[in-house]
């Protein structure tokens, strides 16, 4: 099966969601990531048993942090999808590549610029 | 341990907004098993205060640092070569942590990271309650190793008051009744003749209610 998907992403594989700590999502950020999104199995089907649950509160604490410092809670979203399910892999990557390009890239960007100049 | 919750960054960044270099310091004790002032929250407090200032078109340095304790001169000591560098040091450690460095670092302006709550345990992930208020007079050999003055809402000695109902207090319906956990750990260890005995008036002078306190040991001074 070969599905494509936008090129702007770039993937870090983990053996389990339960591995995203609320660090890993803000260093991207501080590094210039305009968008991070955690793509875990369907809840209840972690084989670890709440790795994605755990995941997903790690997004929201994320969220909330982001919100507070004014880069943007909505840059960073949690996904489930079932590990053979290919296609919607693509179709998730495209969303929030569209949610990414409205919000526009990552402020610290140009904060970084306004700053060197 | 001493159980601390995280402040929330609204609070942090208006104590840090004017300083241009900064010190998280994170404590490997207590505020580690809480999970709110350890290492790991030490890095994900100085990520978001960087990207925070940088957003603001702020140029702030912030360096982390977590110690063994800051309830210790010897860890403590380990920053006084570069304490200097800093405009003011973030503590993640509990109240104490936060004070012996402030002491120990006169010049330097310290603020506290999280807000210290109690002694307590951890009942399960994520769920801490009080266990003890240091009243330094135990008396939990007395009353089956539940402690009135740290878990009874009246603090009494000779309970339960007219407001346990099914073995919670009236405070709220969540919360256990002291006493009914006193009573039927009692029965449980065959010793309810002892609920019967009169608690005689707590010296209430060892407590905080006497002032601030001491320990002075002569024995294990150098
Ligand atoms: S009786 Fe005093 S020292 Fe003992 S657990 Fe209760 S508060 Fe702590
Ligand atoms: S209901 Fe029990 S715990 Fe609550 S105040 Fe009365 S004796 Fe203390």
């Amino acid at each position: 099966m070969r599905i494509n998907y936008p090129g702007t992403i770039r993937i870090v594989r983990l053996p389990c969601t339960g591995k995203v700590d609320i660090i890993h999502i803000l260093r991207a950020f501080e590094k210039g990531a305009d968008g991070v999104y955690v793509v875990g199995c369907l809840e209840g089907e972690c084989r670890f048993e709440n790795g994605n649950l755990q995941a997903r509160k790690r997004v929201d604490q994320a969220k909330k942090i982001l919100d507070t410092i004014g880069i943007g809670g909505e840059r960073v979203w949690m996904y489930n999808l079932s590990s053979s399910d290919g296609p919607r892999f693509a179709e998730y990557a495209v969303e929030m590549t569209e949610k990414i390009k409205e919000l526009g890239p990552n402020p610290l960007k140009k904060a970084k610029e306004k700053m060197a100049a | 341990m001493i159980v601390a919750e995280k402040k929330p960054i609204e609070e942090i960044i208006d104590y840090v907004k004017d300083f241009q270099k900064l010190l998280i310091a994170g404590c490997n004790e207590c505020v580690t098993v809480c999970e709110a002032g350890g290492k790991k929250e030490v890095g994900i407090l100085a990520s978001a205060l960087r990207m925070y200032f940088m957003n603001e078109g702020k140029k702030v340095e912030i360096d982390e640092v977590t110690l063994e304790r800051q309830c210790d001169h010897e860890y403590l000591e380990e920053i006084r070569d570069r304490i200097d560098q800093y405009d003011a040091v973030l503590s993640l450690a509990c109240g104490v942590g936060v004070q012996f460095m402030a002491e120990k670092y006169f010049s330097t302006p310290v603020f506290p990271g999280v807000n210290t709550c109690f002694m307590g345990a951890a009942e399960e992930r994520g769920v801490w309650s009080e266990r003890c208020q240091g009243c330094g007079q135990c008396i939990l050999g007395k009353t089956a190793g539940i402690c009135p003055i740290s878990r009874c809402a009246k603090r009494l000695l000779n309970g339960p008051c007219g407001g346990s109902t099914k073995g919670k207090c009236e405070i709220n319906k969540d919360l256990d009744c002291a006493w009914q956990l006193i009573i039927d750990r009692l029965k449980e260890l065959d010793r309810f003749d002892e609920y019967e005995q009169i608690m005689p008036i707590k010296d209430w002078s060892t407590e905080r209610a006497g002032g601030p306190r001491k320990v002075v040991r002569e024995d294990v001074r150098l």
